[in-house]
């Protein structure tokens, strides 16, 4: 079963094939390079309890080869056909990628689908990437000042429910008990063909790349696909304080976290978070950079986000608002919070300024234009969209969307951070204890 | 439960493993567009035209180097401040006036310095490009770092010198530049908070007139524009700037083997490891082998080090070799950072690597491998106009052109295996190189004392 659908920009084809993987072939002939990318939905608010840790895990070890490829012959066939490679686990997905001179595009279907169709999970490569991940995890998080701060502090905060709450970088305790068994049961339940989606953008032709995609990927077995849970909890019915010490941090900090309207349900409103979080921290004449660092000279530096992972669009509902800041330990954490909420405040009442809006949305044009020109952004954003939001369009529409949010919008957004309905985790150095 | 696979099997299939398909044909691109020319003030401007996106992207180099020869220079902290306060207001334009004429036409613009250099990166919609321009020009030529402004944006830098000052790896940085080069101004990479707190507005105002000089600098534009039109542009909006040479870093010492120094930071459950030795620039007949040895030890993940140190033994999440380039030549760095536990053993085998590259040398599978990433990551990186902008800008200031980059890819094809095991054996030797590790030494400095090699102060 075929069908095609063009977007307006540029051409976006997208194919079904029998075993149910789902096909989106981008033809961008501005450079002589490709992307190939398989998002896979499964993220670590999946992994079991007592195995957390283990989406991410299972990713490294989805690079140790498969059935026609020896350990390290993976990166070695991507390095050696001059491309470069990556993998990521994220809330709700999880990709696996390549960038290459076109010449390499069928070598790198052939990779892909090697090990989506049969990955070799071996007790010694398990045992090696337990290792690898706990440096992984020493060199990010505690080994470093404001090591997983706040994407793995703020939500036991702000949600009540494993998956949500959980750390998905693991405790070591759960990765050194994961066993060979919990990878092949994951693989079966999760990486069937019909519950991923391949993305190919570049120097392509599609017709021709469209046959290279079923010989490569037409005979991996169609299996179940898992029902996809929700991870729905109601939101929390008061303000919820927690305090951390972080041994490695030179100044406290706080994160504020509060929940987002579901894309799938309410696009626009979420979108208009988007542009809030730009509004309130992007650039010197910010409303929270101005007044924060400015104005009363509260703290050193302060971010909004929308989404957990630090892009929109990236998880399903629910997803994270966050609001970050490092600051002087002379300076009472409350008096922060408290500024944010009058500046949230102000703009629920009277709204954004139509220029400060055109200048906002303006620089969000110019972003997204730079991150499409670099093939692999585009690719990544292009193949989430279509897994997580349903709709691979929405990566090459969001400057249009973001251009048409309205300043009521972004002014009920900004109304909708409640100070009684939100996540306040506060970081104090421990150094010098 | 039933029916559920092994991971025996699902690793195979009733058809067996499968050959690796070879590669197709490489269509090439013809070279952009470009304009590479000095205006009368000195300033190299080069203009390409990249129209992918309707973007324009800015990149401007200046040297910016220490010349006053004194070990108690404040320049390092004085061009630190200079950099943030900049963009704090001109004679016509306040800090929140430059930000949102550049919100307006979707741009941004940076500044940075290091022990070489100030550096400006900016973009726009393709369409503001005059007003980016118009944007840098009044900052170049009439920032008046305000007081006010001034003092707090002091006390900001000061939190942050302390906050990234906690991070093991600027530790690591600050370590390895003063063991290689002791106290020459190219180890002042970030000031000290005491010689922050005493730079004054007299002396941002003083520098910025002395020494941020087009003579030598070079300006790049990369994106949607017309190269000859866009040359035009910059020559008008920057017509006031003039002045003479900026200052280029003088020549580094010579890098010395020693042992490693230990540097204790207590508590550490990571240990970080930096070796460095030296080695030869873009412009020397040795560099392409340089280059393929280099990928074949730890420039990649298909290398050496990487294999041994991650996928064997489980003791890093990354290793790797590179080589760091300056205006007057350059030095091979290899890094890895791993468990406390294992910090003896992983410079045993880092050791054990350096040494098998300089006698047991690449195979020529290793040399086909790095040359083909080399030639392909070239081409990948120069597919943005971000990219293309950073690469150009980065060469101008070696005094290279984007010749260099167009013609690299013949000169990797023309190595030979026997010229790479050369350049391995010549630059990768053990005994060559100096560096520090940074531990917990009261769990680390057994180890290291037995393995020797390693000053335990």
């Amino acid at each position: 079963m075929t069908s095609s659908v063009t977007a307006p920009a540029r051409g976006l084809h997208r194919r079904v094939l029998d075993n149910g993987l789902r096909v989106l072939l981008v033809p961008d002939p501005a450079a002589p390079v490709v992307g190939v990318a398989v998002h896979v939905d499964v993220g670590f608010r999946s992994e079991p309890e007592g195995r957390t840790g283990f989406a991410h895990l299972f990713e490294h070890l989805m690079f140790q080869g498969s059935e026609s490829l020896e350990k390290l012959a993976h990166f070695r066939h991507v390095q050696s056909s001059g491309g470069v490679f990556n993998g990521s686990t994220h809330q709700d997905y999880t990709n696996y990628f390549e960038v290459l001179p076109s010449a390499a595009l069928e070598r790198a279907l052939f990779l892909e689908a090697d090990r989506l169709r049969a990955p070799r999970l071996t007790q010694e490569n398990l045992r090696n990437q337990v290792d690898v991940v706990k440096e992984e995890i020493r060199l990010n998080v505690l080994n470093r000042p404001y090591g997983g701060f706040p994407w793995i502090l703020l939500p036991p905060v702000l949600y009540d429910t494993y998956p949500n709450a959980h750390n998905g970088y693991g405790d070591f305790t759960d990765l050194e008990q994961a066993s060979l068994d919990d990878a092949a049961a994951f693989f079966d339940a999760y990486y069937a063909p019909g519950n991923a989606v391949l993305t190919l953008v570049g120097d392509l032709d599609p017709d021709e790349t469209a046959a290279l995609v079923d010989k490569h990927f037409g005979d991996i077995p169609a299996r179940a696909v898992p029902t996809r849970p929700s991870f729905a909890e109601p939101p929390p019915d008061g303000e919820r304080r927690e305090s951390v010490v972080d041994v490695n941090a030179p100044l406290p900090a706080l994160a504020l976290g509060y929940r987002l309207p579901d894309p799938q349900a309410d696009l626009p409103g979420y979108l208009a978070h988007a542009v809030l979080a730009s509004l309130l921290t992007d650039g010197e004449a910010a409303r929270l950079t101005q007044r924060l660092v400015y104005g009363d000279e509260l703290v050193t530096d302060v971010s909004a986000s929308c989404g957990l992972m630090g892009a929109p669009l990236d998880a399903r509902d629910p997803d994270t608002f966050t609001i970050t800041a490092v600051h002087p330990g002379t300076v009472d954490p409350q008096r922060i919070s408290g500024a944010v909420d009058d500046e949230l405040a102000t703009l629920a009442a009277e709204g954004p300024d139509p220029d400060e809006l055109r200048r906002v949305t303006a620089r969000w044009a110019s972003s997204l234009h730079r991150e499409h020109d670099r093939l692999m952004s585009r690719m990544l954003a292009l193949g989430s969209a279509e897994l997580v939001q349903g709709r691979a369009e929405l990566a090459d529409e969001l400057p249009g969307l973001i251009a048409a949010v309205e300043p009521s919008a972004v002014a009920a957004a900004a109304g909708s951070l409640r100070p009684d309905q939100r996540a306040v985790l506060t970081v104090t150095p421990g150094g010098a204890a | 439960m039933t029916g559920r696979r092994s991971a025996e099997e699902i690793g195979s299939t009733p058809t067996g493993p499968r050959d690796l398909p070879p590669l197709g044909p490489q269509r090439s691109v013809p070279a952009p567009e470009e304009v590479d020319t000095v205006l009368g003030s000195g300033l190299r401007v080069v203009a390409v035209r990249r129209p992918d996106v309707p973007m324009v992207e800015l990149r401007l180099r200046v040297p910016f180097a220490d010349t006053s020869e004194r070990d108690d220079s404040a320049h390092a902290a004085v061009a630190e401040v200079l950099a943030t306060t900049i963009l704090s207001g001109t004679s016509s334009r306040s800090r929140v006036g430059i930000d949102d004429d550049l919100a307006g036409v979707g741009g941004e613009i940076g500044f940075s310095v290091d022990p070489e250099r100030l550096s400006v990166s900016g973009h726009a919609l393709a369409e503001g490009l005059d007003t980016l321009l118009d944007v840098l020009a009044d900052l170049v030529l009439a920032a008046t770092h305000p007081e006010d402004e001034l003092a707090r944006e002091r006390e900001r830098l000061v939190e942050r010198i302390e906050l990234a000052s906690a991070q093991p790896s600027v530790i690591a940085r600050r370590a390895l530049q003063e063991r290689r080069y002791g106290a020459h101004p190219v180890t002042r990479e970030m000031p000290r908070p005491e010689e922050v707190t005493a730079v004054t507005a007299d002396a941002v105002r003083s520098l910025q007139a002395s020494a941020l000089l087009p003579g030598g600098s070079v300006l790049v534009l990369v994106g949607d524009l017309d190269p000859t039109d866009a040359v035009a542009r910059v020559d008008k909006a920057l017509a006031g700037w003039s002045g003479g040479q900026a200052a280029p870093l003088p020549a580094l010492p010579e890098l010395r083997a020693r042992d490693l120094l230990l540097v204790d930071r207590p508590g550490a459950v990571q240990s970080q490891l930096r070796l460095s030795a030296p080695a030869v620039g873009r412009t020397d007949p040795r560099y392409p082998a340089l280059q393929l040895a280099n990928l074949a030890l730890g420039g990649y993940f298909s290398s050496r080090l990487v294999e041994n140190l991650r996928e064997d033994k489980g003791y890093t999440y990354h290793a790797s070799s590179s080589l760091e380039l300056d205006p007057h030549g350059a030095v091979l760095s290899v890094e890895t950072d791993v468990a406390s536990e294992v910090t003896a053993p992983a410079l045993l085998e880092a050791r054990y690597e350096l040494g098998r590259l300089a006698v047991v040398p690449p195979t020529d599978d290793e040399v086909e491998s790095a040359r083909r990433y080399l030639v392909g990551s070239l081409l990948i990186s120069m597919t943005t106009q971000a990219g293309y902008a950073s690469t150009v800008a980065a060469l101008a200031a070696h005094g290279l052109s984007s010749a260099w980059v167009r013609e690299h890819p013949a000169r990797l094809e023309a190595v030979t295996t026997d010229e790479v095991a050369a350049a391995a054996a010549e630059f990768f030797a053990p005994t060559r190189f100096t560096g520090v590790v940074v531990a917990d030494a009261a769990r680390t400095g057994p180890g290291l004392r037995a393995l020797g090699g390693v000053e335990i102060p």
